[in-house]
């Protein structure tokens, strides 16, 4: 499957095209360090701790898959909770048959990417502002044929089970480690995804679609793709959502505040790079646990700091990082270069 | 019989979210804007006429006049500052922020109001009372001034929009705006028009919903703007008679759905829509034929 039908081999000159001007095996063995270390972290702090960041991580991995469709491909969808919801109740499903929840996981990630392909079909005769709001109905009516299955809980949803074989401190550890998981999974996916061919011709769609479609780039298969990944991803991360909550309840797995929290947080990092939903889920995490008692407070001043963002510092945080210190943590352009000079640059 | 009754009650609640869909139709057929704060502005309306009732004790239903230039003046408001602001930064930047607006309204909503739902004019004569036809169909008269209250906001526009001078103004805009900006109109400014019509539309949209149903600030997304969208899509996008049309087959659709199984009411009403979409995305009346 083929994402370019004609591509040119241009023979090398006296320039250099490079990924990054620094050594991108530093940021690498960053990226290790940091993951090992946190897969140590259920040995070292309370379950109170890993709680919070089984949510981070929750977040981290929908923000990324969002920042994919609207960053990358230029599809905003409001309608992501359906693939959380889904995955919610493959996993619940799945544990009602007798599968343990933690080997149902990657089973509704699987699922949720397959079920994007006929919800795909639906919503890609839309574009831009009618594509937003039909994914929005398609995630209601989602919902309510699943209400409509009183074995799996119907309207009311039930508890999660197959975990009672499982001590706390081991569950909670589980729990964590399966969200830590998702989430390395999802950026490394999202980063391979976009340092290959996908990325080149998603670059090529957002700069100029008519462009990208005359050199021949298939942009229909591309969003498809897009649409494909990103289900699976927040189907992957609303397994994580159904065993750290412990019970499926379909108006909080399928509510749209999910879609709101992923767009916000990729929105304040910065929407079209990697490392900007990492950074809008930090400050996402920070508002969230500093206004946890007052009510929905923490999603209205999101809201009004990604509108702010989106209005007046596009590129978000990250974008205000990357102009004053030119670093790329990710990177998935190329630089041109010449003699040890860089001549020109695409950002990514 | 119950079979007409249904049809007869989906034909008028058509009218309903006919009234709800005309000023997201018109937002994004003149400025291409689609407003994802289109329901939420709407319960603000709602909540606004109950506001305006309790404090100056005017007559419910007259509360229109006060709430309906308050939200047209919002209309203005917003379109000038942060919805041309957005729209300069493009399509992408719009939809976000709308959706920021929308998230952002329905949370302070239920911050401040709870999330207990009200009511507009319960206990009104016109609210609850009805009249009937043959022994099983009950007419509720709420309905029936709806449905001819979306009519005539129809007719208006479609009035506004082709003899007036502002309705002239929009269409050129829409069409071609540095063109008509050449001309000598400021198409900002018509923009705020158009924002402040579209508004006015809305305001009645959710005093009408508030009287009909009860409001809670969820209803703005849940029913009003997934509704509303529903009615674009299956009457056709950018015909004002189609989204009468597209209203009275969602309301039909949903009244007979609600016939085989109560709690099969929306999703009823969603299928018809789905359906729509595949078989003729471009709605039952396309753009040329319709207006």
């Amino acid at each position: 499957m083929s994402l370019v039908t004609d591509t040119a081999a241009r023979p090398a000159e006296d320039f250099r095209v490079t990924r990054s001007r620094r050594n991108v095996a530093w940021t690498g063995a960053g990226a290790l360090i940091v993951v090992v270390v946190l897969a140590y972290f259920p040995y070292i702090v309370y379950s109170g701790t890993t709680a919070i960041l089984v949510q981070a991580f929750i977040v981290l991995t929908l923000a990324s898959m969002w920042n994919l469709l609207a960053g990358y491909a230029g599809l905003v969808s409001v309608g992501q909770q359906a693939f959380v919801g889904l995955g919610a109740y493959f996993v619940l499903i799945l544990a009602i048959h007798g599968t343990s929840p933690f080997a149902a996981l990657p089973v509704a990630a699987i699922g949720c990417g397959v079920a994007a392909l006929p919800l795909w079909w639906l919503v890609s005769r839309l574009r831009s502002g009618y594509f937003a709001i039909a994914t929005w109905v398609l995630a209601a009516t989602v919902m309510l044929i699943i209400e409509k299955f009183s074995s799996i809980g119907g309207g009311t949803g039930m508890p999660l089970p197959g975990l009672a074989g499982f001590s706390p401190a081991l569950l909670t550890a589980y729990t964590y480690w399966a969200g830590l998981a998702v989430t390395v999974l999802a950026l490394a996916a999202i980063y391979l995804l976009l340092r290959g061919r996908l990325g080149l011709v998603l670059t090529a769609i957002r700069d100029d679609e008519v462009a990208a479609r005359s050199s021949g780039a298939r942009v229909g298969l591309a969003r498809m793709l897009v649409f494909v990944v990103a289900g699976a991803g927040c189907g992957a991360a609303g397994a994580v959502l159904a065993i750290s909550q412990l019970q499926v309840q379909p108006s909080a797995v399928f509510s749209v505040q999910w879609t709101a929290e992923m767009a916000f947080a990729t929105i304040i990092g910065g929407l079209g790079t990697i490392e900007g939903p990492i950074l809008g889920t930090a400050v996402y995490m920070v508002l969230q646990q500093t206004l946890a008692s007052y009510n929905a407070w923490y999603l209205i001043i999101l809201g009004v700091v990604a509108i702010a963002v989106a209005l007046f510092a596009r590129r978000g945080l990250w974008g205000l990082v990357d102009e004053h210190l030119n670093i790329r943590l990710f990177p998935v352009g190329y630089w041109l270069r010449t003699g040890g000079e860089r001549r020109g640059g695409r950002r990514p | 019989m119950a079979w007409v009754n249904a049809i007869i009650q989906g034909v008028l609640t058509g009218g309903l979210y006919a009234l709800f869909a005309c000023g997201l139709s018109l937002m994004f057929g003149v400025m291409k804007v689609v407003n994802l704060a289109h329901g939420d502005l709407a319960v603000v309306a709602g909540y606004l006429a109950i506001g305006v009732i309790a404090v100056t004790h005017i007559p419910v239903l007259w509360s229109f006049v006060i709430v309906v230039p308050l939200m047209a003046a919002l209309g203005y408001a917003l379109q000038r500052t942060i919805l041309q602001r957005a729209l300069d930064r493009g399509a992408l930047t719009t939809l976000l922020v709308t959706f920021g607006l929308s998230v952002v309204i329905e949370n302070a909503l239920l911050q401040f109001f709870t999330a207990n739902t009200r009511g507009i004019g319960t206990g009104l004569a016109l609210v609850s009372g009805s009249f009937s036809l043959g022994s099983q169909i009950q007419i509720g008269y709420l309905l029936v001034v709806i449905f001819a209250v979306a009519v005539v906001v129809l007719l208006g526009l479609q009035y506004f929009l082709s003899k007036s001078r502002y309705g002239r103004l929009i269409r050129a805009v829409a069409d071609d705006k540095e063109a008509a900006q050449l001309a000598g109109a400021d198409y900002r400014h018509v923009f705020g028009i158009a924002a402040a019509v579209a508004l006015g539309t809305v305001a009645l949209g959710g005093i009408a919903y508030g009287m009909y149903s009860q409001l809670d600030p969820t209803a703005g997304t849940d029913t009003i703007l997934l509704f509303a969208f529903a009615a674009v899509v299956i009457g056709g996008l950018g015909s004002l008679w189609g989204t009468l049309l597209g209203g009275v087959v969602l309301g039909v659709a949903q009244q007979i759905g609600a016939q085989i199984n109560i709690s099969d009411e929306v999703l009823a009403g969603y299928i018809v829509f789905l359906v729509v979409l595949v078989l003729r995305p471009q709605g039952l009346i396309s753009r040329r034929a319709g207006s």
